[in-house]
This record gives structure tokens, C-alpha cells and sequence, in this order.
């Protein structure tokens, strides 16, 4: 028995993988014909990818955890980034624009009421689920802002704006549909530099709702100042901030939602 | 196709080659974990055409260097220590459990090479380009995996063998 090449130790690895040409293979499998040390050498190491295939292969079937899928489709959010600065630069010159035309519109004072109504009950309770999320605070990032708004509009049925904090040091961290109240709400959430937190919480409301005044309600640590106005409901919640501030967060949201 | 779904795609193969590479259900899932999200924050790196599972595999190798560093900074990656003592029982009649062992006694280095080629089907130079190595060095780490392996196979009383043939 002679091989027209001496056998190495490579070609062995070769062997066990599958990955030699037939005339090759066939050489081999001669010389393991008259070397049965080496032939059942070789044989346990082919023997190991079918073990391995034969206990790992069953994890490709595992269903995706949907962290997981967060994480693998969260880059599509971050590669919108340069857009979406473009579509937020706009957004402030516009702002800026806008904001010479209604300097003389007044925003409602707030009053007080003894029992807090719903929406602000409803909108303490979503601050303090979300708000404290730190991996996944928002279902849409400010990233997408565009996406975001659209997205919510749709799903209010009317147009949705997200306000821009960015003067008062509060940045949009980005937006989620919520369970409805009893139409569908969105919920915008910014964060401070000390990573402080406010959310706006917006729902529609009836034809037959009347506008109001500043409202301001305490849910345990939440503060939230609600108001009505036109078609959609609003409340703006904060565990962090104290109410001189968030009155004049709400202040500032209430101008910009109507230019 | 989007990144995201592609990206989607290969979380399976992720996930079985961290299982086992790693072992323990949870650090793999944590170690593919990581792995998406610095392959989002590294995408501009990888070239659009050429092969993402193996590209992915680079992104997760680099993951785990970092984290078996930051656990133990005074330990070589290449030597033939292994990552951590496993010693076989006697009697196990489990040959899965065997070879589980078996793997996890293999320096990381040797694993690497060993479950890329063997497991996840990578040709030698698709192994060599995802951990930065010679092919050379692919395929003598290739055979000394497997011949640790065998040897801790045979330690258990041949039963590997039995299975093969």
C-alpha cells in the first residue's frame, strides 16, 4: 500500500470535515485501510461533528427571545439618526418661526379640583411603569421622530406633535402606543441631562369634551398636570420634578401644541 | 432584505454556537446579546456582500475576548489552560454530557476553532478571517482540540467510539 503523497496531519482535519476531493478521500481511506490506529482516529473526530450537530442543533429551533429581536432591530433606528437630527433641525426652525406668531396667546392657569379624574390617574400610572425603564423606555426612539409621529397620528386618528423640550434641557427619548382610555393613547417621554423624566400622555376625546384649564394631580409620587384641548386629552407626569417645574413644562407644551 | 432582519436571521446560529462555546444557557444568550448590539455600533465596519454569519461570528469573538478579560485579566487566551476546571465524573453515561465536558475542557482558543469548523461549518479560511489568525494556526489548533477531546472521550470509557462506528 503506497500514497502517492505522504499523509499529513491537515489532511487528516480534512478528512474528518468532508473536505477533501474524491481521489484524495479515496487515498486517504487506503492508507487508514493499513493504519487502523489513524483510521480510528480520524473516525472519532468525524464522529464529534455529528455529536456536536446532534446536541446543539436543537437550539436553532429555540423561538428568539424578544429582547434579542430588540437588540437586532434596534440598529435600524440608529442608522435613521443622521435623518432624523435633520428632520428635528427643521422642526426647531419652524419652531423658532412659529413661536414669533403666538407670543401673545395665553396658555390656561391651572386650578385645582379635589379628586383626579381619570386621565390623570391613567397617565401616573403609565409614567410609573415606563418611566423607570431603562432598556426600553420607549416602544420608537426620538431616532425615528418622524416614524414616531406618524405612527401615533395614525393610531389616535388625528395629528399627533411631540414638543420640543430641547429648550427647557428635555430631550425626546421617543414615544409608545398604550392600551386604550378609552381611545388609543400615545405617550411621549423626555429625559433631562440628570436623567430625570417627564411623559406626556395624549388621548382623544369625545366631540362633547370642553376645553380646561391647567389641572394639577398627585398619583403617589407622580405630579401630573392635565388639560383638554380641542380633540385630544393631555397630561404631563413626572416623578422627578417638582410642580413649579413641570407646570412650566406644561406651560411651554401647551404653546407649542397650538401655534 | 433590511439589517435588522438579516440580523434576525442569525440569531439561531448565534445562539447554538454561544451555547457552545460558553455552556450555560443564560451567559449565551447575555454573550449573543452583546453581540447584536456592538454589531450594530460596529455595522459600518461590515461590507455589504460578503458574508454577515461570519462577520457576526468576528463581532461575537471580539465580545467574548473582552468579557473573559475584564473576569480574568491575568489569563493567556492561547495556552493550554483551560477556561475553567471540569472534571469528568465517573459512571456519566450521558455521551452529550461527556462531550459537553470534553468541550469545556479545551482552552478557548482550541474551542473557537473546533466549533466554528465542526459545528458551524465554516471553511478553514472563513475560521482563520473571523479570529484574526493564520490558517495554520486554524488547523493545528483544529487537531489538537480534537485529539484533547478524544483523549477526555476515551477517559470515559470509550464510549464515544461505540457511537461512531
Amino acid at each position: 500500500m503506497s500514497e502517492k503523497q505522504p499523509i499529513s496531519e491537515a489532511e487528516i482535519q480534512h478528512w474528518a470535515d468532508g473536505r477533501l476531493d474524491a481521489s484524495r478521500r479515496a487515498e486517504l481511506e487506503a492508507w487508514f485501510a493499513a493504519h487502523p490506529e489513524e483510521a480510528e482516529r480520524a473516525a472519532a473526530y468525524q464522529g464529534f461533528n455529528e455529536q456536536l450537530h446532534l446536541r446543539f442543533d436543537p437550539i436553532l429551533a429555540e423561538s428568539v427571545p424578544p429582547r434579542m429581536e430588540r437588540a437586532a432591530r434596534r440598529g435600524s433606528r440608529l442608522r435613521g439618526l443622521a435623518m432624523a437630527a435633520g428632520w428635528v433641525a427643521l422642526g426647531i426652525a419652524i419652531g423658532t418661526v412659529a413661536g414669533w406668531q403666538l407670543h401673545a396667546q395665553q396658555a390656561p392657569t391651572p386650578s385645582a379640583k379635589s379628586e383626579p379624574p381619570v386621565i390623570a390617574r391613567r397617565a401616573a400610572l403609565a409614567h410609573a411603569t415606563y418611566s423607570p425603564e431603562v432598556r426600553h423606555p420607549v416602544e420608537v426612539g426620538a431616532d425615528q421622530e418622524e416614524h414616531l409621529v406618524a405612527w401615533l397620528s395614525k393610531r389616535l386618528g388625528g395629528e399627533v406633535r411631540a414638543p420640543k423640550l430641547d429648550g427647557e434641557g428635555m430631550a425626546l427619548v421617543g414615544g409608545r402606543l398604550l392600551p386604550r382610555d378609552p381611545g388609543p393613547v400615545a405617550q411621549f417621554m423626555y429625559q433631562n441631562a440628570q436623567g430625570r423624566r417627564v411623559t406626556l400622555y395624549v388621548r382623544t376625546e369625545g366631540p362633547d369634551q370642553r376645553e380646561t384649564a391647567f389641572r394639577f394631580a398627585r398619583e403617589g409620587n407622580v405630579r401630573v398636570f392635565y388639560w383638554i384641548d380641542r380633540k385630544f386629552g393631555y397630561a404631563l407626569s413626572s416623578g422627578d420634578l417638582e410642580r413649579e417645574e413641570l407646570l412650566k413644562l406644561a406651560n411651554v407644551v401647551y404653546r407649542q401644541l397650538n401655534p | 432584505m433590511s439589517d435588522a432582519q438579516s440580523l434576525i436571521e442569525q440569531i439561531p446560529r448565534l445562539r447554538r454556537y454561544a451555547r457552545a462555546l460558553v455552556g450555560d444557557r443564560a451567559t449565551a444568550d447575555d454573550l449573543v446579546q452583546d453581540t447584536l448590539e456592538r454589531a450594530w455600533s460596529k455595522l459600518h465596519l461590515y461590507r455589504h456582500g460578503t458574508d454577515l454569519r461570519a462577520w457576526l461570528f468576528t463581532v461575537m469573538h471580539n465580545v467574548h475576548v473582552n468579557r473573559m478579560r475584564a473576569t480574568r485579566p491575568t489569563d493567556p487566551l492561547d495556552d493550554d489552560m483551560p477556561e475553567f476546571a471540569q472534571r469528568a465524573t465517573q459512571g456519566d453515561a450521558l455521551v452529550v454530557r461527556d462531550l459537553e465536558r470534553g468541550i469545556a475542557s479545551l482552552p478557548v482558543a482550541q474551542r473557537e476553532v473546533l466549533l466554528l469548523v465542526a459545528l458551524e461549518d465554516l471553511s478553514y479560511g472563513e475560521t482563520a478571517r473571523v479570529l484574526g489568525i493564520p490558517t495554520g494556526t486554524v488547523m493545528s489548533r483544529l487537531a489538537r482540540a480534537r485529539e484533547k477531546l478524544r483523549a477526555f472521550m476515551q477517559g470515559k470509557g470509550g464510549a464515544m467510539l461505540q457511537v461512531v462506528k
